[in-house]
């Protein structure tokens, strides 16, 4: 699995760091997602593909 | 598709937790289908979870307070022409000064931020709980805990002197009641504004360690600005969650064998929370978007200028995306509900919220381990007038 963000589109709602805090982090200064594994272990796969749909946003894409 | 006229959007609840029943019937036959608005114009409402979360996530669906027309009518008055949005005050804005005035916000709450927080948290919730012991049984929850509580968390974050919240409280309660006429709402936001306005030019010359103050240093505002957006921080940051914390409280008490899971394990309070969150769906008129261009959606063209109202506690009642959706089961997952709103003015201030909630309420029946209602459930009073859905007060008793 491979994820992709776009901090532009970002809204900073924290949803992707609230649902997966190993994958996603918030930027300290304007709380806009922050990847942290863009291939996310088998383990997180779950988590990660619930966090794209839950982005407000729209900033996160699973590619496969 | 058939379109159903509705002369005006259902309010009419038939029990004190579901939303009014026309807006299931609805959400069968036709997710989006024809309104008239109070003040005559004809556009639409959203009951679908599917088509609730498109509409807020299409960026061609403005959240221009100009462009908007109210679902329900405002002060008694149908509200034909609204001014635009006040500059700060950018929940009623599209990108980019949307996006502008969101962005110096959103790193003062990311999780982290806001775990950091739980430690104050959890001692503003003990103590309030302390004084609501010491009070004496029967006591009003609302009053004692569910109000105070996260009235106080905003303006420690804020920079508000607590002192002063009679004041704010107050405008809050005159400014989101159905019950006021249209130039008494107009006058307590302008109280509201000026509160925070004169606040902000105290802070500017005596600066302290809180975001007003860390707002102003930005140097990218002027104090009418910060005047709005504090003023919006101050009103969302303490009458939603209170609203949770007492109307959940009150379901809670009804269910005994949730809240006898929840006690058992307090580990199961975060998904409780989104739980309740679906389930109560407080901001019970929902939200407005507007057209900007001609939209194909659900199988209707939404024309450019006509307002959508989406009914986030329908969507949240949606069998198409949850089992059972009109049974509160705190073990279901609940995520993904649309409770905070979706789309990029979803609720700034969620991940505070969820914490006030998990803290409150884990540490008030943990607390109080016999809580039980102090009148008939039916005796309670239901904020059916407010703009957000709650207990006017919540009688408890305790041993």
């Amino acid at each position: 699995m491979k994820i992709e963000v776009d901090p532009e589109r970002c809204a900073g709602s924290g949803m992707c760091a609230l649902t997966d805090s190993a994958v996603f982090d918030q930027d300290e200064v304007d709380g806009t997602v922050v990847l942290l594994q863009p291939s996310p272990p088998v383990e997180h796969e779950k988590s990660a593909r619930e966090a794209a749909h839950l982005c407000p946003a729209g900033a996160i894409r699973v590619v496969e | 598709m058939t379109e159903t006229l509705y002369s005006e959007l259902p309010t009419e609840r038939s029990t004190q937790f579901d939303p009014p029943a026309e807006l299931g019937l609805l959400r069968e036959t036709a997710p989006i289908s024809r309104m008239t608005f109070p003040d005559g114009h004809l556009g639409w409402l959203v009951t679908s979870y599917e088509l609730a979360r498109e509409v807020h996530a299409d960026r061609r669906f403005s959240s221009r307070a100009e462009l908007q027309h109210s679902p329900r009518p405002v002060g008694g008055k149908a509200v034909t022409q609204r001014p635009p949005a006040k500059p700060g005050m950018f929940i009623g804005m599209d990108a980019p000064d949307h996006t502008r005035y969101r962005k110096l916000l959103t790193g003062q709450f990311t999780v982290r931020r806001m775990n950091q927080l739980m430690p104050r948290i959890e001692q503003i919730v003990a103590d309030h709980l302390a004084a609501m012991r010491a009070a004496g049984s029967p006591v009003d929850l609302v009053a004692n805990f569910a109000l105070p509580v996260p009235s106080l968390v905003i303006c420690e974050l804020l920079g508000v002197p607590y002192e002063e919240r009679e004041s704010f409280q107050k405008d809050t309660a005159k400014a989101l009641s159905l019950d006021s006429t249209f130039e008494e709402i107009m006058e307590a936001f302008d109280q509201l504004e000026a509160f925070v306005f004169r606040l902000a030019q105290r802070k500017r010359v005596t600066p302290g360690d809180d975001m007003l103050s860390g707002l102003i240093a930005t140097g990218e505002l002027t104090d009418e600005e910060i005047a709005n957006m504090g003023m919006l921080l101050l009103v969302a940051g303490h009458e939603t969650t209170a609203n949770m914390l007492g109307l959940g409280t009150l379901l809670l008490l009804q269910h005994p064998e949730q809240l006898a899971a929840l006690r058992a394990d307090p580990s199961l309070v975060d998904n409780a929370v989104e739980e309740l969150m679906r389930y109560l769906s407080i901001i019970q008129f929902g939200t407005i978007r507007t057209a900007l261009e001609d939209i194909e959606i659900g199988g209707v063209v939404v024309r450019a200028g006509e307002s959508v109202s989406i009914s986030v506690a329908a969507a949240n009642r949606d069998p198409a995306r949850f089992e059972r959706p009109d049974e509160f089961d705190i073990h279901r997952p609940a995520g993904g509900h649309i409770g905070f709103g979706h789309g990029v003015h979803q609720c700034l201030g969620q991940q505070l919220a969820r914490i006030e909630m998990r803290v409150g309420f884990t540490a008030l029946f943990r607390e109080f381990p016999d809580l039980r209602l102090a009148v008939p459930a039916e005796e309670v009073r239901m904020r059916d007038d407010m703009a957000i859905y709650g207990v006017h007060e919540l009688p408890v008793e305790f041993s």
